[in-house]
C-alpha cells in the first residue's frame, strides 16, 4: 500500500485518537479476506450454510443472479430486514450489494453497518454516468471491473477492493477468465512500460496518471483483485486463483449447486489449496451436479456491460 | 511500510520460519520476515512444519482459518510442535487460533491452546468499527506501536503466566490487546499492515534463542 492512510476518505478521529474510516481500514478488511471465498446468500439459513463451510464474507442479495436473470424487471438493494436477519446469524462480515451510482442506497447499506458495499452490475443501474464518489462513505465498497482502465476509474472514485465481473448467474467462467487475463496482462505490460509510455497508458485507460504510475511501479492494483462471476466449481475457483486473483466470489454457484453444503465447503478447499491438484481430486469427487451453465452468446442482457 | 528501512536483527540470519498460508494476509508477514532476513516457508500441511523453528499465524477470517486447520490435518501437528516450544507470533485471527478459548465463537471452532487467554471475536463491533490508534507497548524502544484494528479481538481473561504488553480502553474496561507467554506473543491488530516491525523481531529473537539452546544441547 503505497496510498497515504490520511487520504480524501471520510475517516474521524475520537477523543481516545482512534480513526476510523481509513484508506489503510478499509483496504485492510480485503487484505484479510485474501484467499477466502465470499457466498451470495438470500436468507440467515444460507448464510448458516455458507459460514459452517468456511466462508470468509457473505452478500446478502434477495435473489441470485441467476434469478435475478431469470426474473427480469428492476433489480434493487435488499429489504433491510433481510440484511439484518442475515447479520443476526453470523459472525463473518457482511456485504451487501447497491445499484450502480445509487448512492442512498449505499447510504441505507452504511447505516445498517454492512461490512463491505458491492457497487455491482447485477442489480439495475441507477445512474448512467456516474458511479457513487465512495470517498464519501466510512463504509469500504467493492466495485467489478472488465479492464485496468475501468478497475482504476473505481479506485480513483474511493474503490477499496476490485473484483472482476465475470458474467453473473451463467455458471460459466470463460468471462472470469477473460477480464481476470485483461486486467492482470494489462498490468504486466504497464509494468514494462516506460515514463513516456505511461502518458499514453493513462489515455488508453482513462485512468488517472497517478494510478497508472502506481501500477507501473508496483506491478499490481493498489487494492487487492478478487473475482467474481461464473464460478461453479472448484476446478473453477482454482483456475482464477492460479489465474491471479486473490480471493473469490460466488454467486448462484452454490446454492443453485445440487448439494450446495458440500459445494460450498469444496470451493472452501479449492480456493486455499489452489495449487493443489491432489486435493482438487479429493473435494471434487462424487460432487453431483454443478448449477446448470449458459452459453454467453445466448444470453438477452450482459451484465458486464453495465457500468463505465 | 510505513517505518521506512527495517532493522535486521542480528539473530535473523539463517533462522528459517514458518507462515500459515491456508487464508489471509500472509504475503505481508512473509514480506516483513524476508526483510528481516530470514527464510520464509509458507505452510499449508503438516509436511510444511519440518523444517521451520517458528510459527506466524496471519490475520484473516479465524472461522475459515480453524476450519481449514483440521482439513489440512495441521491441528495435532501444530499443538504438538507448539507445546514441545516452538515460538509463534499470532496477529488478530492468529491470536484467536493461539489462544486456548474462544469467546462468542462457534462451537466447533479449533484453539491451538498455545496462550492461556480468552478471547473474544469483534469485539470492537463491525468493520465501520475498525480502526487506527497510537499504542504503547511495554518493552518496544522508540514509539508507539501504529496499530491498526480490523474487526478485531481483545482478550477478556488472561491466563497464569501471561504478561499483558498493551491495552486499550473498551466501553471503560481496559482490554489486553499485546500478550506474552513464555515464547508465544500474539497481538489483536496488524503490524504486518502498518509495516512495523517490532513484534516480528521479537518473535525472531526467541526462534534464534530456542534454536541455539536446541543447538548447544545437541552438543553437550
Amino acid at each position: 500500500m503505497t496510498t497515504d492512510a490520511s487520504s480524501r476518505a471520510d475517516s474521524t478521529t475520537d477523543e481516545q485518537g482512534r480513526t476510523t474510516g481509513t484508506l489503510r481500514v478499509k483496504r485492510g478488511l480485503a487484505e484479510m479476506l485474501r484467499g477466502g471465498v465470499i457466498m451470495d446468500v438470500v436468507n440467515a439459513h444460507q448464510a448458516k450454510v455458507a459460514e459452517d463451510a468456511g466462508a470468509v464474507a457473505v452478500m446478502a442479495l434477495e435473489r441470485v443472479p441467476a434469478d435475478i436473470r431469470r426474473d427480469g424487471g428492476v433489480a434493487r438493494m435488499s429489504d433491510p430486514a433481510l440484511v439484518e436477519g442475515i447479520q443476526s446469524v453470523v459472525t463473518i462480515p457482511v456485504m451487501a450489494k447497491a445499484r450502480i451510482g445509487h448512492f442512498a442506497e449505499a447510504q441505507v447499506l452504511e447505516a445498517l453497518r454492512v461490512d463491505y458495499v458491492d457497487e455491482s452490475e447485477v442489480l439495475t443501474p441507477a445512474d448512467e454516468e456516474h458511479h457513487i464518489d465512495k470517498w464519501a462513505f466510512r463504509v469500504p465498497f467493492v466495485c467489478g471491473a472488465t479492464n485496468l482502465g475501468e478497475a482504476l476509474r473505481r479506485i480513483s472514485e474511493g474503490a477499496a477492493m476490485i473484483r472482476s465481473k465475470g458474467e453473473a448467474g451463467t455458471g460459466n467462467v470463460v468471462e472470469a477468465v477473460r477480464h481476470l487475463r485483461t486486467i492482470l496482462g494489462d498490468i504486466r505490460a504497464l509494468a514494462t512500460s516506460d515514463s513516456a509510455e505511461r502518458y499514453a497508458w493513462a489515455k488508453r485507460l482513462q485512468a488517472p496518471i497517478d494510478l497508472v504510475e502506481e501500477v507501473a511501479r508496483t506491478a499490481s492494483l493498489p487494492v487487492p483483485l478478487f473475482c467474481a462471476g461464473g464460478i461453479a466449481t472448484p476446478s473453477d475457483a482454482a483456475l482464477v486463483m492460479q489465474l491471479g486473483a486473490e480471493a473469490v466470489f460466488v454467486g448462484s454457484g452454490i446454492f443453485k449447486s445440487a448439494d450446495p453444503p458440500r459445494f460450498a465447503r469444496a470451493i472452501v478447499e479449492a480456493t486455499a489449496h489452489f495449487r493443489d491438484p491432489e486435493i482438487l481430486v479429493k473435494v471434487s469427487r462424487g460432487l453431483g451436479d454443478a448449477m446448470p451453465g449458459a452459453e454467453i452468446s445466448t444470453l438477452a442482457t450482459k451484465l458486464a456491460d453495465r457500468g463505465w | 511500510m510505513s517505518t521506512g528501512a527495517l532493522r535486521r536483527p542480528e539473530t535473523a540470519g539463517g533462522l528459517r520460519v514458518g507462515v500459515l498460508a491456508l487464508q489471509g494476509d500472509v504475503r505481508e508477514h512473509v514480506a516483513m520476515l524476508g526483510a528481516l532476513g530470514c527464510t520464509v516457508d509458507e505452510v499449508r500441511g503438516p509436511a510444511d512444519l519440518a523444517g521451520v523453528a517458528g510459527i506466524v499465524l496471519p490475520g484473516g477470517e479465524s472461522t475459515t482459518l480453524s476450519m481449514l486447520l483440521g482439513s489440512a490435518e495441521l491441528v495435532e501437528p501444530l499443538r504438538e510442535r507448539l507445546r514441545a516450544g516452538m515460538p509463534a507470533l499470532g496477529t488478530c485471527a492468529g491470536m484467536i487460533l493461539l489462544a486456548t478459548e474462544v469467546l462468542d465463537g462457534r462451537s466447533d471452532q479449533q484453539v491451538l491452546g498455545a496462550i492461556d487467554l480468552g478471547v473474544r471475536r469483534n469485539a470492537f463491533g463491525r468493520q465501520l468499527d475498525s480502526f487506527e490508534a497510537d499504542l504503547a507497548v511495554a518493552g518496544l524502544d522508540g514509539a508507539p506501536m501504529h496499530a491498526v484494528f480490523i474487526r478485531a479481538p481483545v482478550v477478556e481473561r488472561v491466563g497464569v503466566g501471561v504478561d499483558v504488553l498493551a491495552s486499550v480502553d473498551l466501553a471503560g474496561a481496559s482490554r489486553p490487546v499485546v500478550c506474552r507467554s513464555g515464547t508465544v506473543t500474539v497481538a489483536s491488530f496488524h503490524p504486518e499492515v502498518s509495516g512495523d516491525p517490532r513484534l516480528h523481531e521479537i518473535f525472531l529473537r526467541d526462534v534464534a534463542a530456542v534454536s541455539a539452546t536446541r543447538t548447544a544441547y545437541q552438543h553437550a
